[in-house]
């Protein structure tokens, strides 16, 4: 991996082939976790462009920092944010229509201010300046070096760094922590609670999706005596995420009336 | 190639995510783009860590991803927290104090 990363570094044609490829995704991938509409999408578009710049970090010459980027980042934090996406389930935050007024043009304003000062500064500031290279510093191995770092320079901040990750990993336990507010109805009570209940609607229970023989998926609407959807009988989740069937879909266009009825 | 233009695709993941931290309402969604922004600035750490031959920036983009860690292990266990009493992920309804 280290031979790699040197070759890369120092041939410059392969690295920029792989640059010019590589970035134009990754900031197309960046941008697409903006547009997208699902979170379970920008989370995947956010574990390419991990991934990208951990071959960024490779070809760069640093590939312990791209192994940590995979292993921590694509593999331990992205898993944690897909588990908490199913945990948390869809809601209607994630609709893109922007709730305070005004907002969206002043932020991409903003940004565009932001972005073109950076680049800007960027272009006067290094133009002209070639790189060193970390060829030298890495001609023990990457790791060895940041090993010998982390350990004499930057041992005491290491060890806070130890700490806070204790504390977070408490804070996170505290956190999670549930403890109920009022004591857990029993069957008993809920069950007078629905008897004794303004509306006896419910008493029953809800009332169960889809109705014709043609299609009973949980995702069609339960039709009403006088034809209209029951909204009641399909799930919330899958009304906030939009795959709720018409049940019109399913109606028989004729009634054939000339079966006669067995007697 | 000039390694400067890591640089300027740092610049622009940064935008991207500070935007997004702004636009989004959806609170996971706010986090990544948070752990984006914090990537980005990962990434100029290693570029100028090349650019002067000096290993002390990749150290500093390791101390990054830690704390990048803890940050999301808490964030996260908030956002449960929310969305358990509020029934919501979106960031426009944890708005108590203003009313």
């Amino acid at each position: 991996m280290n031979d790699l990363a040197l070759q890369v570094g120092q041939t410059a044609t392969p690295e920029a082939t792989l640059f010019w490829i590589l970035a134009p995704l990754t900031f197309v991938a960046a941008l697409g976790m903006l547009l997208v509409k699902k979170a379970v999408h920008s989370a995947i578009l956010m574990a390419f462009v991990m991934i990208a710049l951990a071959i960024f970090y490779i070809a760069q010459g640093a590939p312990f920092l791209g192994i940590v980027q995979v292993v921590v980042y694509t593999g331990a934090v992205m898993m944690l944010f897909l588990f908490i996406l199913m945990l948390v389930g869809v809601d209607s935050s994630d609709s893109l229509t922007e709730t305070i007024n005004g907002l969206r043009p002043i932020a991409i304003t903003a940004a565009v201010g932001f972005g073109g000062l950076m680049v800007s500064l960027l272009s006067r500031a290094t133009l002209g300046r070639t790189a060193v290279g970390v060829e030298g510093v890495n001609a023990d191995g990457n790791v060895q070096g940041i090993a010998q770092l982390l350990f004499s320079t930057f041992v005491w901040p290491f060890e806070v760094v130890s700490a806070l990750l204790i504390t977070a990993a408490l804070g996170a336990m505290v956190l999670a922590h549930h403890q109920r507010v009022q004591e857990r109805p029993t069957q008993r009570q809920l069950s007078i609670s629905r008897f004794r209940g303004d509306s006896l609607a419910t008493t029953a229970g809800l009332p169960a999706p889809g109705v014709y023989a043609r299609h009973n998926a949980v995702d069609v609407p339960a039709l009403l005596p006088d034809g209209t959807a029951a909204a009641a009988s399909v799930n919330a989740s899958l009304k906030a995420r939009g795959d709720v069937l018409d049940s019109s879909l399913f109606e028989l266009g004729t009634v054939d009336t000339s079966v006669e009825e067995e007697k | 190639m000039d390694a400067s233009n890591y640089l300027y695709l740092s610049a622009l993941l940064f935008t991207i995510g500070a935007v997004g931290v702004v636009v989004r309402r959806n609170a996971i969604v706010v986090f990544m783009c948070v752990e984006l922004m914090l990537n980005a600035a990962n990434l100029s750490f290693v570029t100028f860590s090349r650019i002067n031959g000096d290993l002390n920036g990749q150290v500093i983009a390791f101390f990054t991803m830690v704390v990048a860690a803890c940050e999301v292990v808490v964030g996260l266990a908030i956002i449960v927290t929310i969305y358990r009493s509020r029934r919501s992920a979106s960031v426009d309804d944890a708005s108590l104090l203003k009313r």
